[in-house]
């Protein structure tokens, strides 16, 4: 298989996280599930540094945010599909 | 094929009460801060030895005085040393830690420097540390199952990587042998808030689940709500662990927990430096998330191989512990590998699975055991910082 550059814990995840270094805007990035590796393709719309998230699907703010499956946080701003997910949009509920 | 971990043996020192030690330290340990210079002084003169200075130790009392004795108690009584001499500035604490550790059956012997002073204390303590590693080099290491080894985990300068491959590879580690028999050990304290719900169920019993409850609601309300000015936000996630694409705490302690492995479960929790009662099994500790203060209180537990997943690079050492790190961000393996010891990049790229990861580990885990040195060894890293749980009076 290609190597990839972004991948996802589990199929209900709305994000997914970047492995590869240097990523650029418009890239059209193989995606792989690492729970039973099934694979999408998905573009980034932005250049985003290795180890961060990437949206999968369209997120309003308020959205809960899943990663392995379970609650991270949730939007308090929104992004589309294919954007930087982080600090500037993405918070604990817990605070 | 899974590989069966049943027959693998290491070679290492089965010390006097039957614990199996991987590295041979005669250690000069002081009791207190200013007994530093004399321990110094005697690893000086004594080629072999090891002197552990730190910052604590008078006018501590209550608990954290038990932890303090617990911490230096358990640093000799670890079987990765073989003899220790102990100095102090009064004779009196000086024994405790010196009968805490005989406990053990190993030599050690205690020097005080009231009414003696440093020259005269030091000259006595050279003279028996000399002895003891002539005793200490000649002792034979013998061929001992895997299953004899205690293995303490605890991640640092985490990133979304160590989540998605060096944390589940030690994962994969305690699930395969964990049922050869070994003590396991997780920890952190604070970055499991954020996952305490799924770390409750992880329990083996609901004494266990209960244990960990205590502990884990203790520290919210004794350390976090007693001290927050605002939040955690400013220290958990860390600075670092943003950087590396972490932005919640709970994304950080789900990332945390998959150190713990699919099947594995852990059967108590224990206080700081406690050495476990149970038997062979998983354990968690109630520790700092700060990786110098963690693998202390693990190695005073007696834990005598520490693995250390690591994602934007921490560096950590212990004195008398091997630490191996684990990476699986390209980044700091291009950046900073001479920390790195098992290189697990390939999960990212799809080359390597979980479990070929895990096989890796433990093959290094092997080496390590019979004598190969970690990065952190090589590199002179014995960060020993010692957990204060208050003021001293």
């Amino acid at each position: 298989m290609a190597i990839p550059q972004l991948l996802v814990h589990d199929k209900e995840d709305n994000v997914g996280v970047v492995v590869v270094e240097g990523l650029t805007a418009g890239t059209d990035m193989l995606c792989v599930v690492t729970a039973d590796n099934t694979d999408f393709r998905l573009t980034a719309n932005t250049d985003i540094p290795i180890g961060h998230k990437v949206a999968l699907r369209a997120l309003s703010e308020g959205d809960t945010v899943i990663k392995y499956g379970e609650d991270i946080g949730k939007m308090v701003a929104g992004a589309g599909v294919g954007d930087h997910v982080h600090t500037h949009n993405l918070k604990t509920k817990r605070w | 094929m899974a590989l069966d971990y049943a027959n693998q043996t290491v070679t290492a020192w089965r010390r006097e009460n039957g614990r199996v030690g991987v590295r041979n330290h005669v250690l000069i340990l002081p009791v207190d801060d200013i007994s530093n210079a004399a321990c110094e002084a005697v690893a000086n003169n004594v080629k072999g030895t090891m002197a552990i200075p730190h910052a604590y130790g008078r006018l501590q009392f209550g608990q954290d005085l038990d932890l303090h004795f617990r911490t230096i108690i358990g640093t000799g009584a670890n079987p990765n040393v073989a003899a220790v001499v102990v100095i102090g500035i009064e004779p009196e604490w000086t024994k405790v830690i010196v009968d805490g550790i005989a406990e053990t059956g190993k030599p050690v012997t205690g020097f005080s420097i009231e009414q003696k002073g440093d020259f005269e204390t030091i000259r006595q303590a050279s003279w028996k540390a000399k002895e003891y590693v002539h005793w200490a080099t000649e002792l034979q290491k013998e061929e001992c199952p895997i299953g004899d080894l205690w293995i303490s985990t605890k991640c640092g300068e985490s990133d979304t990587t160590t989540g998605l491959s060096s944390c589940p590879t030690v994962g994969n580690m305690y699930d395969k042998l964990i049922p050869e028999g070994i003590y396991g050990c997780f920890g952190e304290t604070s970055e499991i808030t954020g996952a305490e719900h799924i770390c409750e169920k992880r329990a083996a019993t609901p004494e266990a689940a209960a244990a960990f409850k205590e502990i884990w609601q203790s520290y919210q309300d004794d350390v976090i709500f007693a001290h927050q000015t605002d939040d955690l936000s400013d220290s958990q996630p860390t600075k670092g662990n943003i950087l590396g694409g972490l932005t919640t705490i709970e994304e950080k302690a789900l990332g945390n927990l998959e150190k713990i492995g699919r099947t594995s479960r852990y059967i108590d929790a224990m206080g700081p430096a406690v050495a476990p009662e149970k038997g062979p099994g998983l354990y968690f500790m109630d520790t700092s998330s700060a990786a110098a203060e963690c693998v202390v209180l693990m190695a005073a537990a007696g834990y005598v191989i520490h693995t250390f997943p690591t994602g934007q690079g921490n560096v950590v050492g212990n004195p008398i512990v091997p630490v191996i790190k684990i990476s699986g961000n390209p980044r700091t393996l291009r950046t900073m590998s001479e920390h790195i010891d098992v290189d697990v990049t390939g999960v990212l790229t799809r080359d390597k699975t979980i479990d070929q990861a895990g096989d890796a580990l433990i093959e290094m885990i092997v080496r390590t055991a019979n004598g190969r040195y970690t990065a952190a060894e090589a590199l002179g890293h014995r960060e020993f910082s010692m957990t204060k749980l208050y003021r001293s009076a």
